[in-house]
């Protein structure tokens, strides 16, 4: 009985005279609620068993030997690099929305964008993970790092590795900073709005002293603006290092200047698909249906539809040049992928990323939740598999016959790769609960002139909400 | 100072910190604003729950510096990536790579782009907080019940006592003129040390001191010595429990950890019984028959004919005749070079097949062993092969099919 009051608490209208007012309640009283949704103790309890599960199996792994997983000559990189681009990848949707759409003035962005910046930044927790325990040794990672040592050595500057240790470490950085820097006025508003004390001094600690003073607003929004300028170049930078790791190899289906556009334009529609998956949940469980609305779900499958055929063109253009490069290795490599040991992998990644999300060319499609919220998943889905086939179908077949492999994952590896998803979304499910999940202080900027008119936030006229009702 | 000619008095009645105006709209706060600004007010400023659009030359708000900041951090940035990859890489250790040249910079591009990023979202940030003096614990207007919902829904002006104009009822009047939705004096702040909850005193200082304990721990450890051996956390297999080649042993009498193989000592597989196939002896003297391991057949030929072509023919020739590469370099050098033998001369056809394999395996004159190098079964191929090369050189009319004589006579 208290869920399903607890349910239909969230999904009442907000409260309030004003929009103003009622874009504060409709995303303050999920903090300020006794109790969350059941589907949210639900998930939880799913995220930390997950989550458990991957500090077990890569504690094992680091305590054991990295013996237990797959990984052997000559597919060392296996399962912990396809992860780790993976959720590189997933991370850069974040930035996009809160970075270059936010300096293309395309506010629809203001209701996503601020969980969309805490899945950048969990997805690079997830994604840091994966090279410190792929090394081996979890415990030498600072080697990367130029710290003085007794044998007076320094990184190596001139390998595209540790440009990725430079490129996430800075990528992770910047995009913390500027989800930090967004949340100040809205953590104002939750010190404002709390009753108890430990709330009042948890969140007034963290806004700072933050009061709206105008002088303040005139700096905060000249400093948002200058860090979107720096974060934009800085996303395409960071899946185009990551690109270098493969690019500047030499090995047949990596070398290949078209990879760093081409895993940007990955990176993003992967992203896009995992906001999607995020937000469909998100807005029905805690009543956010009137601030994330069909629209947006509609303007981001949009959005995927033309990554994803960049995408699809990207994998077309690389057939095209291992014939036009007239290398008979690259020719090998392309023709493997299709019909070789790996093409089941192939054509899941090509029926998942270029073929199902042609769907949402029908309206009737890409506005409706459950069709984007599959779609989204399999998106995801054909998205890991890219990396898969990038990664195993070339380093199973390279130059010398005499060392041809087949990679076999074992259960260590998928306990790993399922575990990351439990660190991720009990960051998320936590970030629901405590954070303010839609950025207040953007929505009211850019709503209508409610000052004027006292207006109320529009009913959402969607599927979802009617059946509330 | 306004309050400087006043008495600071403990009394119950606290000092006006400013007027405060309340209002609906962002347009009416504008509206305000200007009158405020045109009326030289400078301690003054205006709240709101989100940027209002135009407030900034409503109020006459300058631009910012905070841009110059990031762009210092930047360059800053972009410099100490230059200079700590040319120090690092190319003068501190130099690090030669593929022969490639030591100080290139393309490959150090990425970085330097990374942390001129890096420096200059930094600044920005700390920038924006110290330019807005924040954090910002405590304020009068914190006081001021309806200030609450500044954060949410409100629009809020403050004039300043400690401006210069400013005069209660004056500025009063001028703030009535706005339309406020609520005028409210503010007073000076009350807050004291003594108003900040013990438990959270206390718990700083004892955070504080734990937090010192490392630290100390740190500087004993620097400035005394110990006998203990140093505390290991992560083994890595550093120290294992055997006997390294070459190093002392005191359990044996010569104090050595190497041992030598006891007399009769055999590697498994390799006790090599078989005298015929593994020595080429057979019946006290030289085999003059194949071993049984050895079939003959066209394979065996095959084989035989390969490893012939790989390990021979440098020296012997292709045909055996003691023509190889080797030699045909060699002769015109002179220096007493002895040509290698024609393996298909009469002395070496009639020689045992148990002979040749000794000579394989073990060398004769001027030919080196081969034995470690060919497995006995290829050894006994390249004999076979031998054998066909010795019959084509030595063959009579005999040895044609009758049906074919006809053709060579």
């Amino acid at each position: 009985m208290a869920a399903a009051s607890d349910f239909n608490s969230f999904q009442a209208p907000p409260k309030g005279d004003n929009m103003f007012a009622q874009i504060t309640d409709n995303v303050t009283r999920i903090m300020e609620a006794p109790k969350p949704p059941r589907a949210w103790y639900i998930a939880f309890a799913i995220a930390l068993s997950m989550l458990t599960m991957f500090l077990g199996s890569i504690t094992w792994a680091a305590w054991t030997g990295i013996g237990v997983w797959g990984n052997m000559m000559p597919v060392a990189w296996a399962f912990p690099i396809v992860n780790f681009v993976f959720w590189i990848g997933i991370g850069h949707a974040g930035t996009l929305i809160s970075a270059v759409l936010f300096l293309f003035r395309q506010n629809w962005r203001t209701s996503i964008n601020r969980f969309a910046e805490a899945m950048t930044i969990f997805a690079v927790m997830c994604a840091g993970i994966f090279p410190g325990v792929h090394i081996g040794r979890p415990w030498l990672p600072y080697y990367m790092m130029p710290i003085p040592n007794q044998m007076g050595m320094w990184p190596q500057y001139r390998s595209p590795l540790e440009w990725d240790i430079f490129a996430v470490s800075t990528y992770a950085t910047v995009s913390i900073l500027f989800w930090y820097m967004g949340m100040i006025p809205d953590f104002a508003t939750f010190r404002d709005r709390s009753t108890s004390t430990v709330k009042r001094l948890a969140y007034g600690l963290v806004a700072m002293g933050w009061r709206g003073s105008s002088r303040q607003w005139h700096r905060y929004e000249r400093a948002y603006l200058i860090l979107a300028a720096l974060a934009t170049p800085l996303v395409l930078s960071v899946h185009s290092v990551v690109s270098f790791d493969f690019a500047t190899a030499q090995l047949p289906g990596w070398h290949a200047t078209i990879f760093p556009p081409y895993f940007v334009a990955g990176a993003i529609f992967g992203g896009f698909a995992m906001v999607v998956v995020l937000a469909v949940p998100a807005r029905q469980f805690f009543g956010l249906k009137r601030i994330i609305t069909i629209r947006h779900l509609e303007l981001m499958n949009k959005v995927m539809i033309a990554t994803g055929l960049l995408v699809g063109y990207a994998y077309g253009m690389e057939f095209f040049i291992s014939w036009y490069s007239g290398s008979m290795f690259e020719g090998y490599a392309f023709v493997n992928r299709l019909f070789g040991p790996y093409s089941w992998a192939y054509w899941t990644m090509i029926a998942c990323n270029v073929i199902f999300p042609q769907l949402f060319w029908f309206k009737n499609v890409r506005t409706n939740v459950w069709a984007t919220l599959i779609i989204g998943m399999i998106v995801n889905v054909g998205m890991w598999f890219e990396r898969f086939v990038i990664i195993c179908t070339t380093l199973t077949r390279d130059f010398l016959p005499s060392s041809w492999g087949y990679y076999v994952p074992t259960k260590f590896d998928f306990m790993t790769l399922g575990g990351s998803f439990g660190l991720f979304f009990t960051l998320f499910l936590l970030f629901c609960r405590y954070l303010p999940m839609v950025a207040m202080s953007e929505v009211k900027a850019f709503s209508p002139p409610g000052g004027h008119a006292r207006g109320h936030l529009h009913h959402a006229h969607d599927d979802a909400a009617h059946a509330h009702h | 100072m306004s309050d400087d000619h006043k008495p600071k008095a403990e009394s119950t009645a606290p000092e006006l910190h400013g007027i405060l105006a309340e209002y609906d709209t962002p347009d009416q706060l504008i509206s305000a604003s200007k009158k405020v600004r045109e009326a030289g007010f400078e301690k003054w400023d205006t709240y709101s729950p989100f940027p209002v659009h135009g407030i900034d030359a409503a109020m006459g708000i300058k631009m910012t510096i905070l841009p110059w900041f990031t762009l210092v951090a930047g360059i800053i940035g972009l410099v100490s990536a230059i200079t700590m990859q040319w120090w690092m890489n190319a003068y501190d250790y130099p690090w030669l790579i593929s022969g490639k040249p030591i100080w290139s910079i393309p490959a150090n591009v990425p970085i330097m782009f990374e942390m001129t990023v890096l420096f200059s979202a930094i600044t920005t940030l700390v920038g924006m907080l110290m330019l807005n003096g924040l954090p910002h614990p405590s304020h009068p207007l914190d006081q001021v019940k309806r200030f609450a919902r500044v954060t949410d829904d409100k629009f809020f002006l403050l004039v300043q006592a400690a401006d210069a104009k400013f005069d209660e009822q004056d500025t009063r009047a001028l703030i009535d003129g706005t339309h406020p939705v609520a005028v409210e004096n503010v007073l000076e702040d009350r807050v004291t040390p003594s108003d900040i909850p013990a438990g959270l005193v206390y718990g700083l200082i004892i955070v504080t001191c734990a937090a010192l304990v490392p630290v100390a721990l740190a500087v004993k450890a620097r400035h005394s010595k110990s006998d203990k051996p140093r505390i290991h956390a992560i083994q890595d297999m550093d120290s294992q429990p055997k006997y390294k080649a070459q190093r002392e042993n005191t359990t044996f009498a010569d104090g050595r950890a190497d041992r030598e193989a006891l007399p009769g000592t055999v590697a498994v597989g390799h006790l090599n019984e078989d005298d015929h196939f593994f020595r080429g002896r057979a019946g006290g003297g030289w085999a003059r028959t194949f071993p049984a391991q050895v079939e003959l057949s066209e394979e065996t030929m095959a084989q035989g004919k390969v490893r012939f072509g790989i390990y021979c023919t440098p020296c012997h020739g292709q045909a055996g005749l003691g023509d190889g590469m080797v030699h045909k370099r060699a002769e015109p050098m002179g220096g007493g070079w002895i040509q290698p033998t024609n393996v298909t001369q009469e002395y070496v056809r009639n020689q045992p097949v148990g002979e040749l394999f000794n000579s394989i395996t073990n060398g004769v004159r001027n030919m080196p062993a081969y034995g470690a190098q060919i497995p006995p079964a290829e050894r006994w191929a390249i004999i076979m092969y031998m054998r066909a090369l010795q019959r084509s050189q030595a063959g009579t009319l005999n040895d044609v099919p009758e049906s074919e004589r006809g053709s060579l006579k």
